[in-house]
Parts: C-alpha cells; structure tokens; sequence
C-alpha cells in the first residue's frame, strides 16, 4: 500500500476526535539543538478545512485496526472501512516532513488496539520517543492512551509528549456499558486519576527547584535543577454527544467532575456524527450541530464566568417532554440563563460586583477587565459599550449605565424573540 | 504654529518616531501641527536587531496595569536632547512603548499622528492611562491587533518547499508569503527559533528573509534583503501531495461549515496556501457525501479481525445496573489472599450511592497481623486519586503523629469506615463531604471483614463516623476521646478525633490540640508497638 493510501485512510480514521488544540505547553525552540521545532504557549492553526475546524496537529491514527467494538466508532472491529497501518518510522517522517513545511505543530496520535492495550501503547509511545530523541524534535505532541495500558506505559508517554488524553466517550457509564463494550468507566477514570497525580507530581517538583534557585547565592547565576516534565500542558477528553440519550444536563455534570477530579484542560464535545459503515444500533441523523456549539458555550461558562455545572440548564421536571434538562438550541446559555432570571437584572455597570458583571448576556471577560478598570476613573456611558465591540442590543436590555436604563424592556414578554440572534456559525474551535 | 512635516526614514522606523517624538514633545508642539512621512525605501540593516517581543501575538497591548514607567528618550545610542524650558516630560508606561512598537508596523499611513496625539495626550491628561476605552487607546489597540493577527497568520501560513541543492548542500526551503502590514522583520526570529537548524528562506513582496543555520565554527545568520517577485518561488514539490492528502482526508463532510473557516482563515491568504485550491471541490463533494451516508442502510458488521481472548486486563467494573452485591462468593482460607479479594471487590461495589462518583474504592493497608488497626472515615481527593489511604493531608499529620510516637506505620493496618470518597463540587474542587448514616451502615460489612482477616489486638477510632461503626452506636467523640471502649464482640477501641478536625481548627490552638491528640494516640503505643 502506498504511503498515499495509508495516509488517506488514516487521517479518515482520525477526523472524528474534536481535540486538535496545541496550546499551554511549555515555550521551547530548537535553537541550541539538533532538531527543529517550538512551541510559544500559544498554538497556531495553520490551517483551516472546510468544516471550519483548526489544523494544527498533524492527527493520525497509527492503524485503524482494532479489537474492540465500540459502536459509535467508525474503527470498531465489526466496520467495514479499509484498514491500515503506518510503522513508526512512516509516522515520524511524515511529522517531520509536515512540520519542516510549516503545515503543522506537531503530532496528535492515536490509535486502534491492536494485540492488546499495552503493545498498542508501546508503539505510540515509540513514535514520541523516536520524535523527541532520535530527531530532536521540539514541536507539540499529543498521545492517546489506551486506559487498560499498564501505569508505566503511561508514565513513559508523559514524559515524551505535551498532553495526553483518554477519551471518556459517553458521559455515563451506563452509556459506555452499552455502546463500547470492551471499555470501562472506572478503569478509565483511574487512568485519568493516575496521569493526575503524575501532572500534579511534576508541577510540584518544578515549584520547588524555582523555589531552591530563589535563594540560591545572590552573585552566582540561577542555577535550577531540571525538574521532570511530566505532559506540560496537561490532559484532556472527548465525550460524544447525541449517540445515546443522555440529557446536556448530565453532560455538564460529568463535565464538571472531571474539570474538578482530574484537572482536565479540556473536555471536547463531539456531536455524534453519521460515519461511513455505521451499526444499526444507532441513530443514523445527526444531533444538532448547535447542541454541540451550546454545550462548549455552557462549559466555558463554567470554566470562566463562575456559572455553577447545575445552575446552567434547569433540571427536567417528571414528564416534562419540552426542553426539559437541554440547552435552548435557539439562544445561548448565558442569555438563556439571564432571561430566566430577569429578577436579577438590569445590572449597574458602575457598581456591580465583578461576578454580576461577568452574568451580562455579551460582556465577555476581557470586556469586564475594561470596564472595571475604566469606572475606577469615570462614570461608564453608553457610548463606551459601543466602543467595545459588545453587542450591543443584547447588552443594553440587561444594564444600566449612567445615561442608559433598560426600563420595562426587561419585563417585555418579547424580549427573547428580539435577542435571539440570526443564525449565523459560530466558532466552536478558536483554541 | 506653522505645520511640521517629519519624515521617518522607513515604514517600520520606531527608532526614528521615538527620537522625533520625543524632540517635539520637549518643544511643546501640539499633534495638530504635525504631518507625518515615511521615505519610499529603508537601508536593508535598518532591521537586524528588533527586540524579541515584537514577536509575540499573545503579549497584552494594554498598558494600564504596567508597573514601572519608562522613558520615551531612551532610544540607544543617542545623546539625550537638552530639556526645552517648560517642555513636557515624556514619561511614559513601557506597555505603551510596546503597544506602540506593533502600532508602527499597521499600513495605515495615519498611524504616526495617532501614536503622536497618544502620547500627547498620555502627558496632558493623567486620567488616559486608566481610561482603556477612551477612542484613541481603543483606535490604537484595533491597529496593534490587526498586527498581531498578521503576524500570527504569518506564522500559520507561511509554506516551505524544498530546493534539492545541486552541489549536495543542505536543502533549502523557501517560501513566499504576502502580508499586509509591515510584520516581515518583526517575525523572522519566530522562524529562527523554529527551524534553527534548517537552511531556509522567505519572500514577501516588501522583503526577504534568509537563514543559514550555524556551521563548524560559524554561527547562524539571518540576512534581510529586499522585496520579491510570486514568480520567484518555486513550485510545488513533490511532498507537498503528501499534505494536500491529509488535508482531503481529515476533513469531515458531514460537518460543512464554510463560513466559520473563512473567518479563520480569511479568502486573501488563499492564494498562496496550496491547500486553498481543494477548499471548492472538497465542498461541493460534501452535501452530496454525507447525503449519502445517512441513506445508506446500516451495515452488516463483518468481524475480520478476531478478537483476542484474554484481552482486558482488568476486572470490568459492573454496568450501573448489575447486582449490587459483589462479595466474593468464597473467600480464601489465607487471610492476604482473602483481603485481595475482598478490595477487588469493593472495586466494583455500588451498594450505595458514593461509588458511582469517586474514581476508585481505596481498600484498608498494612500486614495481616497487624496488632493495631487504625480506622479514618473515607478517602479524600488524594487518597481517591492515588488509591490508598492516608496519602492527603490528613494522611501526612497522621505520620507526624506516627513518628512522634514512635511506632512505625508499615506494622500498622490503615483503613477507613467507608471505601469510597464522598465529595461535592465547588467550583473546580472537590470538597470533602461526610458520608450519610445510610452510607455507613451499607459500606460497614466490607470493614466488619477486614476486622475478621486482619484480627488485630486494638483498634483507633479516629472522628465520629470510625467511632460509630466499631462500637454500634452513636460517639460524641469530644466526650469519649482519649479511652478505651468495648465493641460488640469485645474488641477494644480507642476513640480520638480525625486528623482533619485538627487541620480545619483554630491554627493558633493547633500545636496544643496536636499534643492533646498525640496524647489520646499514646495510650496505644504499647499494642502499636507489640511485636505480632
Ligand atoms: S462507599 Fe462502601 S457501600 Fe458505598 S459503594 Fe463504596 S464500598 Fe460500596
């Protein structure tokens, strides 16, 4: 099989997994090595496909292969897609070559499981370890890990790559016990555990050289003891949405668990989307794009705006049918949130608390920094909204500022029907 | 006053706007007095030692919050002017130096009089540098992010293609890129840093860059040289199919959202970027695709790969639904190997509602025969994430404790009254939760076993929760500290708070409620210390 062919599959294999960020690792440069590569905090998406998602990481599936058979997986082993498999030196190749062209950051890396988890583990990490030894290579690399891979497998891919990842799949077990049999919920919560503590770890002992080299004697040079780096920009997950009936109120509260459990960067949504060669037991339309679109909003919100995971969507009433325990497709969160809760509103720009602030339907944080730090030496005006750039309609039926009062347009039973936007796509992935 | 006019000498002279700006700011004339000019071309060494962080899209343009001011006058290398009687002091936050610095770079010839009229204004009116909204701070943070985002779609999509050298030298890789302010040199050490050891250069309609890597006994060099012809750069190479592949292929035609791309990526960088020609036919092939793959019936699974037997590694964890009762039917008769069983099976049980949120149960620790067994009340957020007790805080001020007394914790079994961690969430952290009397009493058979394996001479108590499951009643613990009571079956139970309560109290009282538990502690040194 040419490397074409290979390289067309296995990217096929690859496209369904939302992560694609390479941002929050450690800076570095190739300058003083043997290889080539960076990294500057911040990822750069060096191009775009026409499902407006980020390329930033050349995202390969080391073979589509696999034994088990999740159902919503278009690799799972009863699918009939054609199958392949890149040795480890075609995979490192191909980085180098992609990266050397300036196409790419680095490498995402994932695969099907083959033998069993713990070969399959070692054959990714060997691609890391050919990356980052036998080439110098300073770009950004993400590995999948197979959960059931034993705990110094994980261990070793830590230490090559910049993150690592687990995907949970579903946001309940119950969810995985049906549609991916061969995985396990605790099992992979205990791996996500287990890289925790390796992160947490290596963090610690990165404080304590900087703290050591603090004291150090004032005349001579900092001098600090390299402290291991253990995955710098930490782990993240995906959950796919809509291939079972789990409710976005459940979702965020999975969500929420493993922001808080696991330190997670991020969790991604996947709305479930129709594969080549899917099994009869699943929906064959897609869920709403937007529902997708709608639950990064509300986990953002969660992860910025202080908004509690429970306080986001309104529990299901018994029998409640319309909505209930969902995300409004129609509007966002954060104004959905504040139309149901018009009591609290207007909001006075010139003297409510930061968090309140944070609560207004269009004012973003950057937004609120300014305006905090401008009313500390002038009344706030209407005209400095403008300047902004918020939207301003939007923002204007929930504050007050000193020649502006939203009056009884906030008890307007309208008021949602102005709001709601012309539906225009929104940008899921600027990460 | 008579207009000025003043000419810089290039369209990125920031040296050159520094020392006239400063110059006029000592002689008091007012922005209004003022046209600015560029000359048509700049001397080629102009550029070679811009400052690093011109370079970087992420730094805040902001310049409110900036610590420590910093001199306009400071362009190196000059003599200061001398002070104009009554001039103003050009004082200034560095983070407008900076702001102004990427300012410098927009093609927006009006840029000069803005930065001017800023810096006017910053020493007139004390009230702007707070102000971040005011219309000029905000005009010029638009220009310095319309820079920086030139500057990051420079890094993002400049392409490299490889020139073979004839003469078997180290490939070069060239690219040619066009953007639209004046970035060019302001971004060259990104690539210097990146590909440092590639030999390579780039072609933009104003500038080029080149950059040989370092050799035996030569450091690396980065040359400027001026603008070049689309026409110079070379054409696509073979590798370049390579990429145009894994761009067709990553691309998911279900998904189709041309509008959000362009905005990303916008339609002027297209030209340039060999994988833009597939943009079209990749699109228009995608209705037609993902139409066809929701009609298409569900497929009849072939399973061609043969699944392996033996497989998982792991004892699966029960579907939620499955029977809640997970004791090993028999247990062994060899009292390690029957506590092995007995903490794979608390793994999986779910006998009440704790378990199904915590990552891992965390089973009791320490030798068979232990003399003395120490019970807590639940695992907390370390003890969950690493799997065994006593590893958080808690743990730790146990050891203290442990060592001050002089036992030594290997002989000693540690355990809790309830095998799963309990919490709730606030914010991103997980807040220790005590657990329900339900609770207790459903996870108490598991501890009532480890008892019957480890048959240990005495047992702690530490808080409420251990206190009432190893007697069978209710402990008011600050009462019945620091003695020995009787269980059910006669054991004898020291009760003593939980290392927690002491973290949570009074830090002043902390030294003198640690030697009072230490002293509770004490009455079991001697079965602590027991040899078994
Ligand atoms: S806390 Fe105890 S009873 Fe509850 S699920 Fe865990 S082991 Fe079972």
């Amino acid at each position: 099989m040419t490397l074409q062919r290979k390289l067309a599959i296995l990217a096929d294999a690859a496209k369904y997994d939302a992560s694609c960020a390479s941002s929050g690792t450690s800076k570095r440069s190739s300058v003083g090595g043997a290889g080539i590569g960076s990294t500057e905090g911040s990822g750069i998406c060096h191009s775009y496909a026409p499902d407006g998602r980020c390329i930033s990481l050349l995202k390969i599936l080391l073979t589509n292969f696999c034994q088990y058979d999740c159902l919503y997986c278009v690799n799972r082993v009863s699918s009939n897609v054609p199958r392949a498999r890149f040795t480890v030196q075609e995979v490192v190749d191909l980085t180098l070559d992609f990266y050397r062209r300036n196409c790419i950051e680095g490498l995402f890396l994932s695969s099907g499981i083959i033998q069993n988890p713990d070969y399959t583990m070692e054959q990714v990490v060997e691609v890391a370890r050919t990356l980052r030894e036998d080439h110098d290579f300073r770009g950004y690399i993400h590995l999948k890990t197979i959960p059931d891979a034993s705990p110094e497998l994980l261990r070793r891919a830590g230490l090559y790559a910049d993150r690592l990842s687990i995907n949970v799949e579903l946001p309940t077990d119950q969810g995985l016990a049906t549609l991916a049999p061969e995985k396990d919920g605790a099992a992979i919560r205990r791996s996500m555990a287990n890289l925790r503590v390796h992160i947490d770890d290596a963090r610690g002992a990165a404080r304590d050289a900087a703290a050591v080299s603090v004291v150090s004697m004032p005349t001579s040079m900092p001098r600090r003891a390299a402290a291991p780096k253990f995955a710098p920009a930490g782990q993240s997950t995906q959950m796919i949405v809509g291939a079972d009936a789990t409710d976005d109120r459940t979702i965020l509260s999975t969500s929420a668990n493993l922001y808080g459990a696991y330190r997670l960067r991020r969790v991604y949504y996947s709305a479930f989307s129709p594969i080549p060669d899917a099994s009869s037991s699943l929906p064959l339309a897609a869920p709403p794009m937007v529902r997708e679109h709608r639950l990064y909003q509300a986990d953002w919100l969660m992860r910025f705006y202080g908004f509690a995971h429970d306080e986001i969507v309104p529990p299901a009433a018994p029998g409640d049918s319309a909505g209930g325990g969902m995300l409004s497709l129609d509007v966002d969160p954060k104004l959905a949130w504040a139309l149901a809760h018009r009591d609290r509103f207007p909001v006075d720009l010139n003297a409510a608390p930061r968090e309140m602030l944070l609560r207004v339907p269009g004012l973003g944080v950057k937004a609120v920094e300014r305006l905090l730090m401008a009313r500390r030496v002038r009344r706030l005006r209407s005209d400095d909204l403008k300047r902004l750039h918020v939207p301003l309609k939007k923002v204007m039926a929930f504050v007050e500022v000193a020649d502006h009062r939203p009056g009884h347009a906030l008890e307007a039973a309208d008021l949602a029907a102005r709001l709601k936007p012309v539906p225009v796509q929104a940008s899921l992935f600027s990460a | 006053m008579a207009t000025q006019t003043i000419t810089l000498d290039g369209d990125t002279d920031w040296p050159g706007f520094r020392r006239e700006a400063r110059g006029l700011l000592t002689r008091q004339v007012p922005p209004d007095d003022i046209v600015w000019h560029t000359r048509e071309s700049a001397e080629l060494d102009l550029f070679a030692s811009l400052p690093d962080e011109l370079d970087d899209p992420e730094a805040s343009g902001d310049f409110a919050d900036a610590a420590s001011p910093a001199s306009v006058g400071e362009a190196p290398g000059r003599p200061a002017p001398t002070p104009h009687p009554g001039g103003a002091s050009a004082v200034v936050p560095p983070a407008f130096l900076r702001l102004c610095e990427t300012v410098v770079l927009h093609e927006d010839p009006a840029r000069f009089g803005l930065l001017y009229r800023l810096l006017w204004r910053l020493v007139h009116e004390p009230g702007l540098r707070d102000d971040p909204i005011d219309p000029d701070r905000v005009r010029a943070q638009h220009m310095a992010q319309a820079v920086r985002r030139d500057m990051h779609k420079m890094k993002a999509f400049v392409r490299f293609r490889s020139i073979e050298q004839a003469d078997g030298g180290a490939t070069l890789h060239v690219a040619w890129f066009e953007p639209f302010h004046h970035i060019v040199e302001a971004v060259a050490s990104f690539f210097v840093r990146r590909f440092t050891s590639m030999r390579w250069a780039i072609m933009t309609p104003e500038r080029s860059l080149r950059w040989e890597p370092a050799a035996a006994g030569r450091e690396g060099t980065l040359t400027f040289g001026p603008g070049a012809r689309r026409e110079d750069a070379p054409p696509a190479d073979a590798g370049e199919a390579l990429w145009l592949t894994y761009y067709r292929h990553i691309f998911n035609p279900a998904r189709l959202k041309l509008a959000m791309m362009q905005k990303e990526m916008p339609r002027r960088y297209w030209r340039n970027l060999p994988e833009a020609e597939l943009i079209t036919p990749l699109s228009v092939e995608a209705m037609a695709r993902s139409g066809r793959m929701i009609e298409a019936p569900a497929s009849v699974p072939a399973r061609r790969i043969a699944p392996v037997a033996g497989l998982r590694k792991h004892a699966r964890s029960p579907a939620p639904d499955a029977v809640l009762a997970p004791m090993p039917q028999a247990l062994s008769s060899d009292p390690a190997e029957a506590l092995s069983q007995l903490r794979e099976a608390t793994q999986r049980c779910r006998e009440c509602p704790i378990g199904a949120h915590a990552t891992q149960a965390v089973f009791g620790e320490g030798p068979v025969r232990a003399a003395l067994m120490v019970v807590g009340e639940q695992p907390g957020d370390q003890e969950d994430l690493r799997g065994r007790p006593f590893v958080g805080p808690s743990g730790r001020l146990f050891d203290r404790a442990v060592a001050d007394l002089g036992w030594a914790r290997e002989t000693l079994y540690v355990t809790n009254a309830v095998k799963h961690f309990k919490f709730e969430l606030r914010g991103k952290r997980r807040i220790h939760k005590t657990p329900s009397q339900q609770e207790a009493a459903a996870c108490l058979h598991w501890l009532e076993s480890e008892v019957r394996q480890v048959r240990p001479r005495a047992l702690v108590a530490l808080g409420a929760t251990a206190a009432r499951a190893l007697l069978g009643r209710p402990v008011a613990v600050m009462k019945e500290r620091g003695q020995w009571h009787a269980g059910p079956q006669g054991e004898q139970v020291l009760v003593t708070l939980h290392p927690s309560a002491l973290l949570r109290g009074d830090p002043a009282l902390q030294e003198e409620a640690y030697a009072r538990w230490l002293e509770d502690l004490a009455l079991a040194t001697a079965v602590a210390q027991a040899v078994a």
